[in-house]
């Protein structure tokens, strides 16, 4: 993510470049662009982005749009999931013998 | 690369008592190999040295454009046209990955343009030397843009990721630079008596400046110990540039075109070969601004940017007037 | 002139055009508005490049006379190429070459439309692929012709004005001879009269969201489909063949 600050005002805003590289995968965040509105700023992740064929679909979002989590929250955002260990299916012993499951 | 190792104003200060916590937390991520991303903690002079470096190696890319563009028009072959202007092309793109990477920091593009500029950001030196034949096209392919790779390389390993994925883009992309280069080379020097002595001529001027491209020697380079400890530069300029030197040399020998240096010499032992003096002052002459085209080149930068300005004003007057989603 | 003859020299145009509009296009390298819009150029020039390059490959094969695309693109002398006379007209500024562009792609888009049903199958399997290309193009210029329209007053007034003076080259664009004839007649190729009213339309359409007047019909110049150029091309030729002619034969 970027965090752009613009310096004078004929500056176009920064959008936030997200391509899908081929059908059946997510969008992924490419880098951004500037552009001085939302149309220009597809024609401009196209042009970029995805020169060697790298995209099938592309979403631009504004920056400034963007709400992203505050990495002095990151202990209390994400660590407590890290101790939840019977969510994943190693936790459990399963007998020898017992199949399919 | 093309930054040229002059992020080297000492800013290793700037250490405050009450930052000593979370620097030291700061430098054990790093020592853990961890990236650092846009909106961690990091202290203020390593933000200001990558600004700096990242926002070098765009323009360096943007100005990059400029010599190579000279022969668009006069390229010998549409193939060669073809290839020329992809190449150009992809530097205008790199520029702008580096950009988009350094505006994560907290500057803007507009603020790295302007001091670009006004002269305040510099730029890789080779790139104020003048093209003057087609092999220059061929020599700044093989050489500056493989003196570029050596120096890109461990810098997709840099500690901070938004840099680090660039470049990791940006050297798959170049792959194909180098090698347009030494097709050129190889075309001229398996060609006419006048393309060999082209070839020639163009390897005798860009030769030194190529070895210039990694940066002062290490006695001199005061900054690389803190950029080395943020592992933001993971090799040394002299290693570097031995290691371009002992690349090149056997690519010139292959090409049967002579390295312009009467001390170059293996040395069967180190396994590494030995070579003169760089006229050091040329290097900072050019850096100061008295290279054959630095005025032209920045002179060009800054007209596009002026004759650009009603345009970019009146896009931004119709998104005003019709809301950001318009556009035909 | 036979029909084998005339669908080589048709071809023969059509890279010319392409070429040449990415000669100009390629001159504008490092002198964009806004370093997104100089990938943008490069891009349109790349695509114009391959393109000119698919139809002199595909002449100098019907031509059957071991001519290379280079051989085209190099050694014919003026007088040989016949590209349109707008698209040879020098870069000024932004607004100039957005309405050239317009001007251009939008009959170009047409001519490839009726192209990919014609009884060449060589040149109709390229214009199938260069009409993804140009649509792209037609999309990224009416979108910026529109802005600047319907930008400010200074972009408006100066957009204005590059169409009032490209405007005299749109003439020659459906200005058919006797290979156009031919091409309609025996390969299925564009009917010039119908492509007109519908570029016609287009335009219209268009130049009204831009806020944009279409110029009156006034005296239209023409000459590129004998050859008959304007000063600048002698130029433009003169640098882009300067190496094959100081090196005559040498491989690059």
């Amino acid at each position: 993510m970027s965090q752009g600050n613009t310096m004078d005002d004929n500056e176009w805003p920064l959008y936030e470049v997200f391509i899908r590289s081929r059908a059946g995968l997510s969008h992924r965040h490419a880098g951004s662009v500037h552009a001085a509105d939302s149309q220009m700023a597809l024609d401009h992740a196209r042009d970029v982005y995805t020169r060697r064929n790298e995209g099938v679909s592309i979403w631009v979002v504004k920056s400034s749009e963007i709400i992203a989590s505050d990495p002095a929250d990151a202990s209390a955002f994400f660590e407590p999931a890290a101790d939840k260990i019977y969510r994943h299916p190693t936790f459990y012993e399963i007998p020898e013998g017992v199949e399919n499951l | 690369m093309y930054t040229q190792g002059l992020d080297q104003k000492g800013e290793n200060a700037g250490r405050r008592l009450d930052d000593a916590g979370l620097l030291a937390a700061f430098q054990a991520r790093i020592d853990a190999e961890e990236k650092i991303e846009a909106k961690d903690w990091m202290p203020d002079a390593y933000r200001r040295t990558l600004i700096r470096q990242i926002s070098q190696h765009a323009h360096s890319e943007i100005i990059g454009m400029q010599p190579e563009g000279n022969w668009l028009t006069r390229a010998p072959s549409l193939r060669r046209k073809a290839i020329l202007l992809a190449k150009v092309q992809d530097e205008a793109g790199h520029g702008l990955y580096l950009y988009s990477a350094a505006e994560t920091l907290g500057t803007s593009r507009g603020q790295m343009v302007a001091d670009l500029l006004s002269g305040k950001a510099k730029y890789s030196s080779i790139f104020n030397y003048p093209t003057l034949t087609w092999a220059d096209i061929g020599a700044i392919g093989w050489l500056v843009d493989g003196a570029a790779i050596m120096n890109q390389i461990p810098l997709c390993r840099c500690s901070y990721g938004p840099y680090a994925r660039a470049m990791v883009r940006i050297c798959k992309e170049e792959s194909f630079h180098q090698r347009q280069g030494f097709e050129i080379m190889l075309m001229l020097s398996r060609g006419s008596a006048e393309q060999k002595a082209m070839a020639q001529d163009a390897l005798n001027r860009w030769w030194w400046p190529s070895l210039m491209m990694f940066g002062p020697g290490d006695a001199d380079s005061k900054h690389s110990a803190q950029s080395m400890a943020w592992k933001i530069k993971r090799f040394s300029n002299d290693e570097l540039r031995q290691k371009f030197v002992d690349v090149t040399v056997p690519q010139a020998e292959f090409l049967g075109i002579r390295v312009p240096d009467d001390d170059l010499k293996f040395n069967a032992q180190t396994g590494h070969y030995e070579f003169g003096e760089i006229d050091w002052q040329e290097f900072f002459d050019v850096l100061a601004g008295n290279g054959p085209c630095n005025r032209q080149r920045l002179e060009k930068r800054q007209r596009a940017h002026d004759d650009g300005a009603w345009v970019r004003e009146a896009a931004h007057a119709y998104a005003e007037k019709h809301g950001q989603r318009a556009a035909a | 002139m036979t029909s084998d003859q005339a669908l080589t020299r048709y071809l023969l145009r059509l890279g010319d055009n392409a070429l040449i509009l990415a000669q100009r296009l390629s001159e504008l390298v490092a002198s964009g508005p806004e370093l997104e819009e100089e990938l943008a150029t490069a891009n349109f020039a790349l695509d114009y490049l391959g393109q000119a390059r698919m139809f002199y490959s595909r002449a100098c094969e019907l031509e059957g006379a071991g001519r290379t695309e280079d051989d085209m693109a190099f050694l014919r002398g003026e007088r040989e190429f016949e590209n349109l006379l707008l698209l040879e007209q020098p870069n000024h500024h932004f607004g100039d070459t957005i309405v050239r562009q317009v001007l251009f792609d939008s009959f170009y888009l047409l001519q490839l439309e009726a192209l990919i049903n014609c009884g060449d199958q060589g040149l109709a399997d390229i214009a199938a692929r260069a009409h993804k290309e140009i649509r792209y193009h037609l999309r990224h210029s009416s979108q910026w012709l529109v802005r600047l329209g319907d930008g400010t007053d200074k972009s408006h007034a100066r957009v204005q004005e590059s169409l009032h003076r490209l405007w005299r080259y749109s003439g020659e664009l459906f200005d058919g001879d006797a290979v156009d004839e031919i091409l309609r007649q025996e390969f299925n190729g564009p009917d010039l009269v119908s492509i007109r009213e519908q570029w016609r339309a287009g335009l219209q359409t268009l130049l009204a969201t831009a806020t944009l007047t279409v110029p009156e019909d006034q005296w239209m110049d023409s000459g590129g489909r004998q050859g008959r150029h304007t000063e600048h091309f002698g130029y433009l030729l003169a640098e882009m063949q300067y190496l094959q002619r100081s090196f005559p034969g040498a491989s690059w």
